[in-house]
């Protein structure tokens, strides 16, 4: 199967990736040659298999159920681009309301 | 004695606690030859000024008796361990401006261990490559050249600069990380050592993340106990990190000098690939002697499953990667480009701030991931991957350890092997099996080709048995007898 350039366009919006009309046939031409490589694992018979999502084969553990961010609030806000508000404690984003 | 930049980590740690040598004389050296070697373009950031502040501080607990086992040991990381109030890029301009107000777990290991920090390496942008040419900060150049030819070549990826610092002797050891063969095969292409350990042995905690399934830290290093003393401090029970294995770590170099003999050392026949260069084929025949005459046994086995392993890898790695990278939205930290509307800035933000290849990966990832072509693709995939570990775990049942070539070429140019990504992609055919099973696999030098470059040879073990991958690797070590030294090198 090979994407044509709407898909690709959509593939990119899913993925909030900003793409110029002029890379889209380039990006078509890379991604259909990296998906016609991978339909080989059709070949595979994986009837009755169950996916291994993980390479650990040890049970995930379960944690205390407890409020664990640090109060660093000034720490999760250092490297923000910009910052708004007293004492600039909140991201800034654009208007997304009106 | 060698020049100080010519010792091997072990060799450093008995001169120190002899005061033979200071912590701040072998922290001086490198430091040194990192200016002098900038060319190699091996450090995104150099930090000269932590580096000596650090050696004082190791000769300080040296003269008190209070040495930890990498007092005053100068090593490099890898610039995808966040280090805190250091910046760290992972190669990419997304990236631009961030530093860490906190200290991966690992990295944190190494300096409570007493090792000195000389800055952070270049990568492919999010470890993303098998080349370190995808990194924002430009190429690494391989310290290794063609005989009569004095083109750059690749030093392998994305441990590329890891890798490089590693052999031109600009540090003494070095982090890595391994999602594909990303420690592996720049150890091979650059005629060093580097293990990854098995999944879930070194902590993820505060190591951007790629594909968190796959992701694993390790050494490299100039020999198979610099990389055991390095892992062995790397290594460790972590609860911040959900896939943590809370299994004790062994004294890994102590696991050395007792010799392979009665090992059974398995040669996977699916890895004799049609067209496979007659040197790596005749280096892994090579190998194989070695082994039987260090008194192993060999065994023909069958890892049927193998031919799909890189395909697989191809769907495992984006899918994950496309959802670790939607934390880049340029609203808490790193690049922000605004956009009159929040789906534009991210748009813009992530248009911006991505390199192709990583853009490429977030979106098969994302295609593989949407609705329709989930079960197809990225289901279908794990149902592999299930098969491929199933592969290893009859194996095991046989053997001991499985012997391989690391890679299916020596170091390239720079721009050779670019036309396609799935031909980059190929690179990591012999060592993203043991990624997709979680199983510990190590790069060792074992000789060179007719082109005078590194070529390496790959162990795998069982999981949580790096013991037996160290012993198997020190026994090619010694019988390959590998002295050849980079042409670009610290002294030379």
């Amino acid at each position: 199967m090979s994407l044509d350039a709407d898909t690709i366009r959509r593939i990119a919006m899913l993925a909030r990736i900003r793409v110029g009309e002029d890379e889209v046939a380039k990006l078509q031409g890379e991604l259909n040659g990296i998906l016609a490589w991978i339909e080989q694992l059709n070949e595979v018979d994986t009837d009755g298999v169950t996916p291994l999502s993980g390479a650990s084969r040890l049970a995930l553990r379960m944690r205390e159920d407890a409020v664990t961010d640090g109060d660093i609030r000034d720490k999760v806000l250092a490297n923000a681009p910009e910052r708004i508000g007293p004492d600039g404690a909140f991201f800034a984003v654009p208007k997304v309301v009106e | 004695m060698a020049a100080l930049t010519d010792l091997k980590l072990a060799e450093a740690t008995e001169l120190l606690a002899a005061k033979k040598i200071s912590a701040t004389e072998l922290a001086k050296a490198h430091v040194d030859a990192i200016e002098k070697l900038s060319s190699l373009n091996a450090f995104i950031v150099a930090t000269p000024e932590r580096a000596m502040a650090d050696a004082k501080r190791a000769d300080e607990r040296i003269a008190k008796g209070e040495a930890g086992p990498l007092e005053g040991i100068p090593l490099a990381i890898k610039d995808l361990f966040c280090t805190d109030g250091i910046q760290t890029t992972a190669g990419s301009r997304i990236l631009g401006g961030f530093t860490p107000p906190y200290e991966s777990t690992v990295s944190a290991n190494l300096w409570r261990d007493g090792a000195v920090c000389l800055g952070k390496t270049n990568l492919d942008e999010f470890a993303m490559g098998s080349s370190n040419t995808t990194s924002a900060y430009g190429n690494v150049v391989n310290p290794w050249k063609r005989r009569g030819d004095n083109r750059d070549l690749v030093p392998g990826g994305s441990s590329g600069g890891s890798a490089a610092a590693v052999a031109a002797r600009l540090c003494l050891g070095a982090t890595a990380t391994d999602t594909g063969g990303s420690i592996r095969q720049p150890a091979a292409f650059t005629g060093t050592v580097g293990i990854k350990p098995t999944y879930g042995r070194c902590s993820r905690w505060g190591i951007v993340a790629f594909a968190s399934s796959l992701d694993q830290a390790g050494p490299m290093a100039r020999s198979v106990k610099d990389c055991a003393i390095l892992l062995r401090s790397m290594a460790g029970f972590d609860p911040k990190d959900s896939t943590s294995a809370d299994v004790a770590v062994p004294d890994f170099a102590a696991a050395l000098g007792q010799g392979v003999k009665g090992l059974r050392i398995g040669v996977p026949k699916e890895y004799r690939l049609d067209g496979l260069a007659p040197e790596i084929g005749a280096l892994w025949e090579q190998g194989i002697a070695w082994l039987k005459a260090a008194g192993c046994t060999i065994h023909e086995i069958s890892l049927p499953h193998t031919k799909y392993a890189l395909p697989t890898y191809y769907i495992v790695a984006p899918a994950e990667a496309s959802s670790n990278l939607a934390r880049y939205d340029g609203v808490r930290f790193g690049l922000r480009v605004p956009g009159d509307s929040l789906d534009a800035q991210y748009e813009a933000t992530r248009g911006e701030g991505f390199g192709e290849e990583v853009r490429r990966r977030i979106m098969i990832g994302t295609y593989v991931l949407s609705a329709g072509y989930y079960d197809a693709y990225y289901l279908k995939a794990q149902k592999v991957r299930a098969l491929i570990a199933r592969d290893f775990d009859e194996a095991w049942k046989s053997v001991d350890a499985i012997l391989t070539p690391a890679t299916p070429s020596s170091a390239f140019a720079i721009g050779e092997k670019q036309d396609d990504p799935v031909t980059m992609y190929l690179n990591d055919v012999f060592t993203v099996t043991a990624n997709l099973a979680g199983l510990p696999g190590i790069s060792v030098p074992a000789g060179l080709d007719a082109q005078g470059l590194p070529l390496g040879l790959q162990v795998v073990g069982r999981a949580f048995d790096e013991e037996t991958v160290f012993r198997v690797a020190e026994a090619i070590e010694q019988a390959a007898g590998f002295s050849a030294v980079p042409q670009i090198r610290a002294g030379a």
